[in-house]
């Protein structure tokens, strides 16, 4: 294949994505390539990297923001932010295990442009709600901005979210403007132990229920919590349940104790150490949980209380491993290799359950088969058709990366 | 009367209207007709008054299905629709044309279902604001986003205008709570966007229905994400020698690595306009005063008024008053709360909503003083100073069609300058009529065409809220032709 595109400014973007579709040339594009093996294999003539527009473009730790261009990688954005004491607040997962590359890897734009976020989503809210403003090329070659710098806005459409989640199929962003929250005092992990998915789940929700502001909320059955990072965690062999909370020091141990009281009706509550709190949940983060087979996973949201009941009707025909985040609203779900890696049973249980399914990893043969990401409907179907079409006219942007002939 | 044009209504729309009346009837026979003129009157305007027009026709349909037999008809026989929660909207959002029929959502209002367990709510778009919380009082829970107008204005009008409201700073505003949207479009078909799952699949519609001012499509049903309310909640009321020690103390707050549930700031006029309406005992010898709010238990609470207070200590402050109990908790909200109906009985008043980066807040407060003198108004300031989502509120009589328009004017300057400070034009209240054609001062003709483009998407004939949010010049305006064929071609492989 011909040489990596590389443009150096939103000009050079601007004008390489404007000679490609007068060419109709289509382009592959990519941070640091950290998420190739996710979405349908592409047909691609070119491949355009984001790699060099790098750089923090502005940060100002007193009002809570961060202006970044799109291919700095998310490691330097977290460790610049850490260093005020700061954090991204929707805890970007990563996928770098997932595919047997390191962690760390990825640019802040394909967080952005996949939508990742992590454990603490529950309490504060996806990627795209802590985005405040875009710069970016759409598939015209033109170069835009929406949103800006400042807290709230409301002036005209909010393409920001619009864009947020259609991984490089509408535009290439050349900058994000991040809203950051300050990093907590301290935080702490209550963990129930040996329930089933079910009581699991109800644990989670009760907690979720309370008035203490749970930023974690995740089950990982028997299996997986091997896999864990520390050694003790790791070897405690039996289903975990575990909560998270966040707050100055005063806050976590008072709602601590709370909690634990509510809780004591599901069994012994155990606490983490403050070391294994943090093990426990950069490993939620990493998807730790995910790494040691090769097995197809699914991604699956829906409303929490359906999870498990989702996961009992797939189990009915397969063997699975499922992982659930987000008070059971997430699963990550490992299913056998079979023919369409159960994605027939899991789209008709979710029909009437609720929500939708990605494929994430997959063999390249079962993701050109399999649609990866989750059908859509009539109506929606035309509208997510049109949307490309004005973006990406001549579907040059990473094309059916999520829809055939889109 | 108004300087902002509006376009002229279609002559032919206009002789037809008993018949189309007629028509519409016929086909939803159950949904209320307002034919008469002094019916329409009551719909001719929403809060921004200043623009009025009657409509057509009002019709106030009870179901979804009813809204779409409604639109199917208007989409074929290319009548204009604006939707209509419940008229508050402060840009004009509402505001009718003559030529246009109103769909107003005042009869849809059932709370469809609340489910504790997952954290959500489907309502009915009609529902207020504040229904959805009292629906859910008994159960400690609550939906989060709290415009001022609350307690009237609808949750299908919150979506369409992305509202916010003081606890946004620590909650998000509408789009950041919202989980899905029954979205009527245009041409009558119904979709259903999102679920009661946390995220939604495909292209972040949601993202693009919340704020699109009634352009994109009717929303008949929305599910909300519901929280449960904190133990307890406190403001703290801190009164300043002057604007700039408290506009940096806001600064300082945020800076420090708290963010409160609220921070609101209220100038010397605010202060006293609201002090004489409601008698809440807010000090009057100070020039301008903070509502820091903050939850948890009461020590929390404590804990945390102490590291604001250590804060607050540097900036010289006069009066430092903690809420001791709900009821003087409430009377510090209802003094803030009651700010615009308080104004509302002074003098007219036309309030701004620009957003400006919080390090500015001490200069923009400068600046917007200064624009005032030169107007020649009494500007009074009340805001959601956390998040830098200024209100400078221009005191002024409206009968004086001179001093109406040297408002507006005075208005469009402070619009600027919260843009020229890093900002925007509008952070709650949107854009509606009353900022269309500012949109350039923030715009590029490529960002705006981006916009309009989504708009032709949703509705290639721009049947819906017609006149409001793009300049009547705009590029890719009414649906392009080009820009039709272009969405709606298969592209693709089947391209090449
Ligand atoms: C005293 C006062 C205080 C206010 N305070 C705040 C505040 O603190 N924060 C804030 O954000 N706003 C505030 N507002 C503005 C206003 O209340 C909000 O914009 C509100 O969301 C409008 O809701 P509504 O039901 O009145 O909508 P309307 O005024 O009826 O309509 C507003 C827009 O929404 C569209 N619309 C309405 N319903 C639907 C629907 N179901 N589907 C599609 N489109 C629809 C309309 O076409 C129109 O464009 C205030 C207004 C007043 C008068």
């Amino acid at each position: 294949m011909s040489e990596l595109l590389l443009p150096r400014d939103h000009k050079d973007l601007s004008d390489i994505i404007t000679s490609a579709s007068d060419d109709k040339t289509r382009l592959e594009v990519i941070g640091e390539n950290s998420k190739q093996y996710i979405g349908r294999p592409m047909r691609v003539d070119r491949t355009l990297t984001t790699r060099q527009l790098s750089g923090i473009n502005f940060y100002s730790p007193e009002e809570l923001v961060i202006s970044v261009r799109a291919g700095t990688s998310l490691s330097m954005v977290e460790h610049t932010l850490r260093h005020e004491e700061q954090q991204l607040a929707f805890e970007p997962i990563d996928y770098g295990h997932l595919f047997g590359f390191k962690t760390g890897q990825g640019t802040i734009g394909s967080v952005v442009a996949c939508n990742l976020s992590g454990p603490r989503r529950i309490r504060s809210g996806a990627a795209r709600d802590s985005l405040l403003g875009i710069h970016g090329v759409n598939g015209r070659g033109e170069y835009f901005q929406n949103g800006g710098r400042v807290m709230k806005n409301v002036t005209g459409y909010d393409l920001t979210k619009g864009l947020t989640g259609s991984w490089g199929t509408l535009c290439v962003f050349s900058e994000v403007i991040l809203k950051v929250i300050p990093r907590f005092e301290t935080s702490v992990t209550l963990v129930l132990q040996g329930l089933d998915d079910r009581l699991a789940i109800n644990a989670l929700c009760d907690a979720m229920k309370s008035p203490y502001e749970v930023t974690g909320a995740v089950h990982l059955q028997k299996a997986p919590v091997a896999l864990l990072t520390d050694p003790k965690i790791a070897s405690l062999g039996t289903s975990l349940t575990a909560i998270r909370l966040e707050n100055f020091e005063t806050a976590v141990r008072y709602r601590s104790t709370r909690l634990r009281t509510q809780l004591s009706c599901y069994g012994d509550v155990l606490e983490f150490s403050e070391q294994q709190t943090n093990s426990f949940w950069q490993d939620m983060q990493h998807l730790k949980f995910l790494t040691q087979s090769r097995a197809p996973v699914w991604r699956i949201s829906t409303p929490p209380q359906n999870g498990p009941i989702l996961v009992s009707e797939i189990e009915r025909v397969v063997p699975v491993s499922a992982i659930y985040d987000w008070s059971g609203g997430l699963i990550w779900l490992e299913v056998p290799a079979t023919s369409d890696v159960s994605a027939s049973d899991i789209r008709r249980s979710l029909a009437h359950l609720g929500g939708h399914a990605t494929l994430i990893r997959a063999d390249r043969e079962v993701r050109t088969r399999t649609e990866v990401f989750h059908p859509i409907p009539g109506a929606i179907g035309k509208i997510t058709r049109g949307i490309k079409n004005s973006f990406d006219p001549h579907h040059i942007l990473n094309p059916e990366r999520m829809y055939a002939g889109l | 009367m108004s300087f902002i044009p509006l376009p002229d209504p279609d002559p032919d729309i206009l002789k037809r209207r008993a018949q189309i009346a007629k028509n519409l009837a016929k086909i939803a026979p159950d949904a209320v007709f307002i034919e008469d003129e002094e019916g329409r009157q009551a719909y001719e305007t929403d809060a921004l008054t200043t623009y009025r027009r009657i409509p057509l026709l009002v019709i106030l349909p009870s179901s979804t299905h009813e809204v779409s037999l409604l639109l199917t008809h208007c989409h074929k026989e290319h009548i204009q629709v604006i939707a209509r929660g419940a008229g508050t909207s402060l840009c004009g959002g509402a505001v009718p044309t003559t030529d246009a029929v109103i769909i107003g959502l005042s009869r849809m209002r059932r709370i469809l279902d609340i489910n504790y367990d997952n954290r959500t709510a489907k309502v009915e778009a009609g529902v207020t604001n504040l229904g959805i919380s009292d629906a859910m009082n008994a159960e400690q829970f609550f939906y989060a986003p709290d415009p001022s107008s609350q307690i009237a204005c609808t949750i299908g009008g919150n979506v369409a205008m992305n509202s916010g409201g003081a606890h946004c700073l620590k909650y998000g505003v509408t789009t950041n709570n919202v989980l899905g949207v029954k979205l009527v479009l245009m041409d009558g078909e119904v979709i259903d966007i999102g679920s009661e799952a946390l995220d939604s699949n495909g292209y972040d519609l949601l993202g693009l229905i919340n704020g699109s001012e009634g352009q994109l499509g009717i929303a008949t049903e929305i599910t909300v994400r519901i929280l449960r309310k904190p133990e307890m909640a406190r403001p703290m009321l801190i009164g300043f020698n002057n604007n700039k020690d408290a506009g940096n103390c806001v600064s300082a707050i945020i800076a420090s690595g708290m963010i409160p549930a609220a921070l609101e700031f209220m100038d010397k006029r605010a202060i006293h306009i609201c002090e004489n309406y409601v008698k809440v005992g807010y000090p009057l010898d100070v020039e301008a005063l903070l509502i820091v709010e903050v939850e948890g238990s009461e020590n929390e609470i404590n804990l945390q008024f102490d590291h604001v207070r250590e804060i607050v200590e540097k900036f010289d402050p006069k009066t430092i008053r903690i809420a001791q109990n709900d009821e003087e908790t409430d009377k510090i909200w209802k003094g803030r709360k009651s700010a615009f109906g308080a104004m509302g009985q002074l003098s007219d008043n036309y309030c701004m909503d620009g957003v400006i980066p919080i390090s500015r807040l001490a200069d923009v407060l400068g600046w917007v003083a200064h624009i005032g003198r030169h107007h020649d108004f009494e500007i009074a300031n009340v805001f959601h100073a956390g998040d830098g989502s200024l209100h400078p509120v221009i005191l002024y009589n409206a009968n004086d069609e001179e001093e109406l328009l040297r408002a507006e004017a005075c208005g469009a300057e402070l619009l600027r300058l919260c843009v020229k400070a890093g900002g925007c034009l509008t952070g709650e209240h949107g854009v509606g009529i009353e900022k269309r054609d500012l949109m350039r001062e923030q715009f590029s003709e490529l960002d705006l065409i981006q916009q309009t483009r989504i708009k032709t998407v949703f509705d290639p004939n721009w049947l819906l809220n017609p006149a409001k949010v793009f300049p009547l010049n705009a590029p890719g305006r009414g649906g392009i032709e080009a820009d039709i064929a272009e969405i709606s071609k298969p592209g693709g492989e089947s391209e090449r």
